[in-house]
């Protein structure tokens, strides 16, 4: 499973406030208008550079804080394709999983990509390509259990299928 | 080699996910004995009728309360209370406490529902507060919430565990919040991720149940999946007084390897305070003392019981908070809010001129009741001072004792509470 996208990046410690302002907690289900908020506060700049197709690079910690889904959730329906981070917090980690938005732990990531480079993840095998300076960065690799809820888009997909679950 | 030395994290989750021994770093498909959910049982609801089961897979072992946005902050707040009222009829939830109890981590506590030995699965970040009874307790996500509401179980990786041994004396007026954030300046904002805590040690068979709460509720903000204190006849007599359920106490075995170990003697510890924007960001409160505070908060999930409002009272006593500072005080439960009532705290906090607000998570996370304007600056017991956590990113969130909150208040600045 290849993941192409153009990089933005980020800092240590990105929270989840941060990623999802609270006041926006009170949406509940309407997941196009969670991603309207997507760093809003903290970061608004993201709202207006970022693009669909994008991909996240974060530094350690990545998604610390509250369990709030919403902030894998508007990252997810905002478009953005893959989070790869140094280290990743465990709820927003668990989240992503379980909502099918691809996370891959690259130790040594923020310094062999910079922001708007284009990246290549072979989500399988567990590798980065950086387009920009052909390096290979070694990230990894997803436990199978995990991969199968991932490559299954989530994990109500998956259950849908265990506990055989037809159609949407 | 396996080590068949175990600690509470592998006996909990060996138990729950039917094997004989699990080890760190395992996938088990675990077995929830308490399924918890505040207002964020809307997101869950969502998901669970995407799955399409009909049915919840236990109706008594499912528990929904409100307390972040209540009373509803808006009409879309209001409207999620609706829904997830209806929802709990129609399923026949048994322990659905609508807004009437206060804040999970501590309502679950008072009614019975944390017992030694279990897992507890909530959708909360602070879910590690119930391992101050040796539950196996942590915050999860929505969808995985209606993957458990489905079937009664989620996948977890069986954490690796670190020992902290607290041992000698508090001086007074430092408290077990003070110990806590000294240990998050210890090892940062991601020195646990992933691991389990054990706290360990004379100081902590002396602390309070309240205190060991305290203990368990911050160490999500070093990562931590859970943090146990090992119950003990302490323990055992709070939990008989709220529940005749059968449980069964799980300790850790004698020379246990664990994946880390800190040694604390608190004998010379002093009142610290976690700086902005982060909970690592650790000082002596003595470094900042003289700076001038708009809002002081009591409460909270981290410290909103009725000993940290005692210790606020007996400050605040007689006396008047700071003309240029507003004092909220939140009660964490309505148990707390009686028993506050009953002593005489209450009235100490409003002839102060505090504002007594219900309990429930208030201000905490930035939804309602109290948010802060730009460049105003707060002092709070609460457990995050994130940026724009609690309102306006341009504002300052520092976070301390009741103690030191209290009399900061009465001052107008950072202060020792004695």
């Amino acid at each position: 499973m290849l993941i192409k996208g153009h990089v933005y990046k980020f800092g240590n410690n990105i929270n989840t406030d941060v990623i999802y302002p609270g006041k926006y907690l009170s949406i509940t289900a309407d997941r196009e208008e969670m991603a309207k908020h997507c760093f809003e506060a903290v970061h608004p700049e993201f709202l207006k550079n970022a693009n669909p197709g994008d991909i996240i690079v974060g530094g350690k910690n990545f998604g610390c804080g509250s369990s709030r889904e919403q902030a894998a959730t508007c990252l997810k329906y905002f478009g953005v394709r893959a989070v790869v981070a140094e280290t990743f917090a465990r709820i927003f980690y668990r989240n992503a999983i379980n909502l099918g938005l691809p996370v891959i732990i690259a130790p040594g990531i923020t310094q062999q990509v910079e922001h708007n480079d284009d990246i290549e993840i072979d989500l399988l095998i567990g590798i980065i390509k950086n387009m920009r300076t052909n390096e290979i960065i070694k990230a990894k690799k997803l436990p199978d259990f995990i991969l199968k809820i991932v490559t299954n888009n989530g994990l109500i997909p998956y259950l849908k299928k265990k506990l055989g679950i037809l159609g949407n | 080699m396996i080590s068949m030395n175990k600690t509470i994290a592998e006996k909990i989750l060996a138990r729950a996910s039917g094997k004989k021994v699990v080890s760190p770093n395992e996938i088990v498909m675990a077995r929830v004995d308490v399924a918890m959910s505040h207002e964020n049982a809307d997101v869950v609801l969502r998901s669970f009728k995407e799955i399409g089961v009909k049915k919840v897979w236990d109706k008594e072992r499912i528990v929904i309360l409100f307390d972040h946005r209540i009373p509803a902050d808006s009409e879309r707040t209001a409207a999620t209370h609706r829904r997830l009222r209806t929802f709990a009829k129609e399923q026949q939830i048994k322990y659905f406490y609508d807004l009437r109890q206060g804040i999970c981590h501590q309502v679950l506590a008072e009614l019975g529902h944390d017992l030694p030995g279990e897992v507890l699965v909530g959708t909360d970040s602070h879910t590690t507060t119930h391992g101050a009874f040796g539950t196996f307790a942590t915050g999860i996500g929505a969808t995985e919430m209606a993957g458990v509401w489905a079937t009664g179980e989620l996948w977890l990786r069986v954490p690796e565990s670190i020992k902290i041994n607290v041992d000698g004396k508090f001086k007074p007026c430092v408290t077990a919040k003070d110990l806590i954030l000294h240990i998050i300046g210890i090892l940062g904002a991601d020195g646990a991720n992933y691991q389990a805590v054990e706290f360990h040690g004379e100081t902590i068979s002396h602390m309070t149940i309240a205190s060991r709460m305290v203990l368990s509720n911050l160490p999500m903000e070093m990562g931590a999946k859970v943090a146990f204190v090992p119950p003990d006849e302490q323990t055992i007599a709070y939990l008989k007084k709220r529940t005749d359920k059968h449980f069964q106490v799980i300790l850790p075995d004698q020379d246990v390897e664990y994946s880390g170990e800190l040694n604390i003697n608190v004998s010379s510890l002093t009142s610290q305070v976690a700086c902005p924007h982060s909970v690592d960001n650790v000082k002596p409160v003595s470094e900042i003392t003289g700076l001038k505070i708009d809002q002081a908060l009591i409460g909270s999930c981290t410290n909103g019981r009725l000993e940290d409002l005692a210790a606020a009272a007996e400050i605040l006593e007689g006396k008047t908070v700071h003309p240029d500072t507003r004092l909220l005080v939140i009660p964490a439960s309505r148990r707390v809010y009686l028993e506050a009532l009953h002593k005489g705290y209450i009235e100490i906090f409003v002839r102060a001129g505090g504002l007594v607000l219900n309990p429930g998570c208030g201000p905490c996370l930035g939804a309602h009741q109290g948010l802060l304007a730009p460049e105003e600056i707060c002092l709070a017991t609460t457990n995050r001072n994130f940026k724009g956590r609690m309102g306006s990113p341009e504002a300052f969130v520092y976070l301390a004792s009741p103690g030191t909150v209290a009399a900061s208040a009465l001052k107008g600045e950072i202060t020792e509470p004695c």
